[in-house]
């Protein structure tokens, strides 16, 4: 199961292999502060030199999560192994693995060398060593020219890398990653986010990262665990989570995605109808679910999968209704469209601008026909 | 919910104790600050048995003495405990016990009308403090950014400085021979000195000044926390500045107002050294009473009498103080 | 705010600021005074902070107090400081609202209360009074200033740096020796600066508490001022009074200076990627 180099990240998949041991495994943790349930109950798995996100909005457990694989916080219940030994009673200054933190937590008293050196000089390595190490991390981050500096002598994005290295300076076996862009600005992060993808090829070590930002995940992650009040809603990859959402909750939370209530009208393996009431209309959809005939379902389909004319698809095996453009975002690369199909649904459709054309051909008030292929969408259960 | 493991030293935990224990040595440690039990019990034990024993256990004693009969001798009140006899020794001092004293500080005018005093001249100082202190903080809070940092230094320096000397400084105006009268003189504004020290004017004086900074700073922390555009908003809601002031600036600041007025009157109540400089013999608040009983009739029964009644006046603003202060620490984190 | 200063604000402040230090200004001037008497100026003259300097129970009275000032000071902020560390960073545990009861109280307390419990103790536990009681008294209340002031320190200050140092392999204790204690220490000198100066400035608790050898300088004080006051009085005040405000001035000066410097390295940062 050797991860191999380039970009080529799918052929890495231990989670589909059944005799594979998870590296770090959660088993029915929760965690109550008070009456409030942070983390309800949740078993999770991840393996050796994973890039496992977890993501979720505020106040989802997420956090406590991470803070509880690093032993500020005690798990109420459940266990928590990492390759197979418990953790528990293990105080966090024992625990081979170190984190990252939002506030990136340097040492305001000492220099860029001596936080990096810190948790060296902990172990006890000898003075050389522990020079030659801080030199490696600083050559790693690229700071080399800043060693002397106290933390408030550095740009946001420097104080980033400083926090990092110090984090990876003890060769810890998990990499805890707490909102670690969180502070930088939009153009700095995005370059991070690729900085991170090679460190954790290069290093070979697990990364565990926790974000609120889903397009960081995407990127970042070989498996994204989706949270949502102490639990994880799907635990699959960006494209399965992206493309295969198992709940409303999770095609919602990803993106943006139209949604119609239905009922399914008839099945025959994968090839599935939905009647929409508020449409009038039957719909096609080519999607495996465990649904049967006169089930309540929804089907999901992504405003960029999603395709607007002025005049009625000539195909016939696709999807195709009648509706008026209600609103029009332009936003540069693309642009949505609000179309109403109903008195009471709207969908949107993205197009992307393709040309350099101020007028666009279709406008507001527009009558225009949205079409999608049947394999599309997406079936999500009730 | 007591967990077993910390019951034995008398800690409980932040949480009910999780039901099942699958580790039987799972860690003791509070959830955020992972030292050990021990550790964390002498770490809480150190400060907590230096204030029991020094300030919670004399408040015993001093009940005690309170019962107690006056006599001449070292100490001088009577019945010496005797801890060597353990109980017995108990038993026998609790049996001459007597609410003797406390019924003086009732049938006695000297004693109730000291207490009457001091709350009249606690309760209109604080009052005269706060129409002092509003417009002080209140223009500090308004005061340019860069000078505001300047201006609480020159209100916190003069707390740096004894009451001691402060009130002598005021004997030195005040005197009937006293730079104020020489002013007044010199002015033409009278014709003979006034008597101006040893009266209660003076007392209010005196404790205005001193205790001014206690008003000042809670008041400014919470004007200064107050957002201007509050006060824009409600101006620009069509809400003329003095109604602004009422509805918007004095609700947000009632927080420190409160604060303010704890600190000034529950001190004050008890306050000794200004009336005694500055009031003389024309004001008899209950410190002046119960240092004269305690240090020249050598009556500490009395005296300890004394300061329990004052206790049990002060114990609800003392807890309204506590509680304030408690919010206020848990708000910072 | 950046509203102009109104007449009205302006005024207060003039009027309120003259109110809190005329008085004292008075007071030192008139210490340089060639008069006997305290009122009436006739002169300058140094005469009475030599007169101060010769007073031997005035120089004896100011020796014992520094003695005790150093040692209560020293103890309360060890013992505040732990305090505050319970109360910021140990959660509940049983007692602690009567623990942080006894925090707060001492502060608003009236002195000649905690100056009669302490005495009534100490008698109960026959102490002779001296040195040892005025020292415990003055460590138990201006432990609770201590107190006040490292907590919000701690407050203030990210909690992760020490997770981050434990996640790094540190120990408790050494973490808090590493990195907590630096990042305290401005707000426990701070303290340690408040607990000397409220018990140089004790004359109550003092009085209570004190043996007949340990006479302390605001006992003396006092004396004096009851039988009439010295122009002396007036110059060991002045000396006491420019004493702190050099004191809180270099302090707060110094905390300002490194604060600058700070703002002006990050701004230097930012500008030179």
């Amino acid at each position: 199961m050797k991860k191999p180099l380039g970009p080529v990240r799918r052929a890495f998949s231990p989670w589909d292999n059944p005799s594979e041991q998870p590296f770090i495994e959660f088993c029915n943790v929760t965690k109550r502060f008070g009456r409030v349930v942070a983390v309800d109950d949740l078993s999770l798995k991840i393996y050796e030199r994973e890039f496992h996100a977890l993501l979720g909005g505020s106040g989802c457990g997420k956090t406590t999560l991470i803070r509880m694989l690093a032993g500020f916080e005690v798990p109420s219940e459940g266990q928590i192994y990492l390759q197979g030994q418990d953790l528990s009673g293990v105080p966090p200054y024992k625990r081979p693995m170190n984190m990252m933190f939002q506030s990136y937590a340097l040492f305001p008293h000492m220099s860029v060398t001596k936080n990096i050196a810190f948790g060296l000089e902990m172990d006890g390595l000898p003075s050389r060593e522990i020079k030659d190490r801080v030199y490696d991390m600083l050559a790693l981050v690229r700071l080399e020219g800043f060693a002397k500096r106290r933390p408030h002598q550095l740009t946001d994005g420097q104080r980033q890398r400083v926090a990092l290295a110090r984090s990876l300076a003890k060769r810890p076996k998990v990499l805890l990653l707490d909102e670690p862009l969180a502070a930088l600005e939009k153009k700095l992060r995005e370059e991070t986010q690729l900085e991170l993808i090679n460190l954790q090829e290069q290093l070979k070590i697990t990364f565990l990262i926790v974000t609120h930002d889903q397009e960081e995940a995407m990127t970042v992650a070989d498996r994204i665990s989706l949270m949502h009040m102490g639990k994880i809603m799907q635990n699959a990859t960006p494209g399965e989570i992206y493309e295969q959402p198992n709940s409303r909750f999770v095609a919602e939370f990803l993106g943006d995605i139209n949604v119609l209530d239905g009922q399914i009208s008839k099945k025959q393996d994968d090839e599935v109808q939905l009647y929409s009431s508020v449409l009038g209309d039957h719909l096609d959809v080519h999607y495996p679910t465990p649904a049967e005939v006169g089930d309540h379902a929804a089907l999901a389909i992504r405003p960029e999968k999603m395709r607007i004319s002025l005049d009625k698809p000539e195909q016939t095996d696709i999807n195709a209704i009648r509706g008026e453009v209600w609103d029009i975002a332009y936003m540069g690369d693309v642009s949505i469209y609000h179309v109403k199909v109903a008195e009471t649904e709207t969908l949107r459709a993205i197009v992307a601008n393709t040309t350099r054309l101020v007028q666009r051909p279709i406008t507001w008030e527009d009558q225009v026909w949205l079409s999608w292929d049947s394999d599309a969408g997406v079936i999500l259960l009730a | 919910m007591i967990d077993h493991n910390l019951s034995s030293v008398g800690l409980t935990r932040t949480e009910p104790a999780p039901a099942p224990r699958h580790e039987p040595e799972a860690p003791e440690n509070t959830p955020t600050n992972p030292t050990g039990t021990w550790g964390r019990f002498a770490l809480i034990c150190v400060p907590y048995v230096w204030l029991l024993l020094f300030f919670l256990i004399p408040f015993v004693i001093v009940a005690m003495v309170s019962l107690d009969e006056v006599t001449v001798a070292v100490p001088p009140y009577l019945p010496v405990i005797e801890w060597g006899r353990g109980v017995a020794g108990l038993w026998e001092a609790v049996q001459h016990w007597s609410l003797s004293n406390y019924v003086r500080l009732v049938e006695e005018a000297l004693y109730w009308q000291a207490y009457l005093s001091s709350l009249r001249i606690a309760f209109l100082s604080t009052l005269l403090t706060v129409l002092v202190g509003f417009p002080i903080a209140y223009g500090m809070a308004r005061a340019p950014r860069s000078w505001q940092p300047i201006l609480v230094m020159m209100v916190i320096l003069p707390f740096w400085t004894s009451f001691l000397i402060r009130a002598y400084a005021w004997i030195g105006i005040l005197r009937t021979d006293g730079l104020l009268n020489q002013a007044l003189l010199s002015v033409g504004l009278i014709n003979e000195p006034l008597f101006l020290l040893n009266t209660s004017g003076a007392v209010y004086v005196g404790i205005i000044y001193t205790y001014l900074p206690f008003m000042v700073l809670p008041l400014y922390s919470a004007l200064e926390r107050l957002d201007t555009t509050l006060t824009e908003a409600a101006e620009d809601l069509g809400c003329p500045p003095w109604k602004t002031f009422w509805y918007v600036t004095v609700p947000l600041a009632k927080p420190g107002l409160i604060a303010g007025c704890l600190l000034v009157f529950i001190p004050v109540m008890g306050e000794f050294i200004i009336p005694d400089l500055l009031g003389g013999s024309s004001t008899q608040m209950i410190g002046q009473t119960l240092w004269v009983e305690f240090f020249s009739h050598r009556d500490w029964p009395i005296a300890s009498a004394i300061t329990i009644v004052l206790l049990a006046v002060l114990i609800i603003p003392i807890l309204l103080f506590q509680r304030h202060e408690t919010r206020r620490s848990e708000e910072e984190t | 705010m950046l509203s102009r200063p109104s007449w009205f604000n302006i005024t207060s402040l003039v009027v309120g600021f003259s109110f809190l230090y005329l008085p004292i200004v008075i007071l030192i001037v008139f210490s340089f005074n060639d008069a006997q008497l305290a009122t009436v100026w006739s002169g300058f003259s140094t005469r009475w902070y030599g007169g101060m300097l010769q007073n031997e129970q005035l120089m004896q009275a100011v020796w014992i107090t520094l003695r005790i000032g150093l040692t209560s000071a020293t103890l309360a902020t060890v013992l505040g400081t732990l305090a505050a560390l319970v109360l910021a960073r140990q959660g509940r545990f049983f007692g602690r609202s009567l623990f942080s009861g006894m925090i707060y109280a001492p502060l608003v307390m009236p002195e000649v209360i905690l100056g009669l419990s302490l005495v009534l103790l100490f008698v109960a536990m026959d102490q002779n009074q001296g040195f040892w009681t005025i020292m415990i008294a003055h460590t138990t209340f201006s432990m609770c200033y201590v107190t006040v002031i490292v907590q919000s320190r701690l407050s203030e200050f990210d909690r992760s740096l020490e997770e981050a140092a434990m996640d790094l392999g540190c120990p408790p204790v050494r973490t808090f020796f590493h990195i907590t204690l630096p990042q305290i220490l401005p707000g426990i000198l701070a303290g340690w600066m408040l607990a000397f100066t409220l018990s140089l400035n004790d004359l109550v608790i003092a009085s209570f508490n004190a043996g007949p050898e340990t006479t302390t300088l605001p006992m003396r004080i006092y004396g004096q001022v009851k039988l009439g006051g010295t122009p002396e009085i007036n110059a060991i005040s002045t000396i006491l009074i420019l004493l702190m405000t050099v004191g809180v001035i270099l302090a707060s000066v110094l905390t300002k200076r490194q604060r600058l410097k700070r703002m002006e390295e990050e701004r230097l940062a930012a500008a030179h990627l």
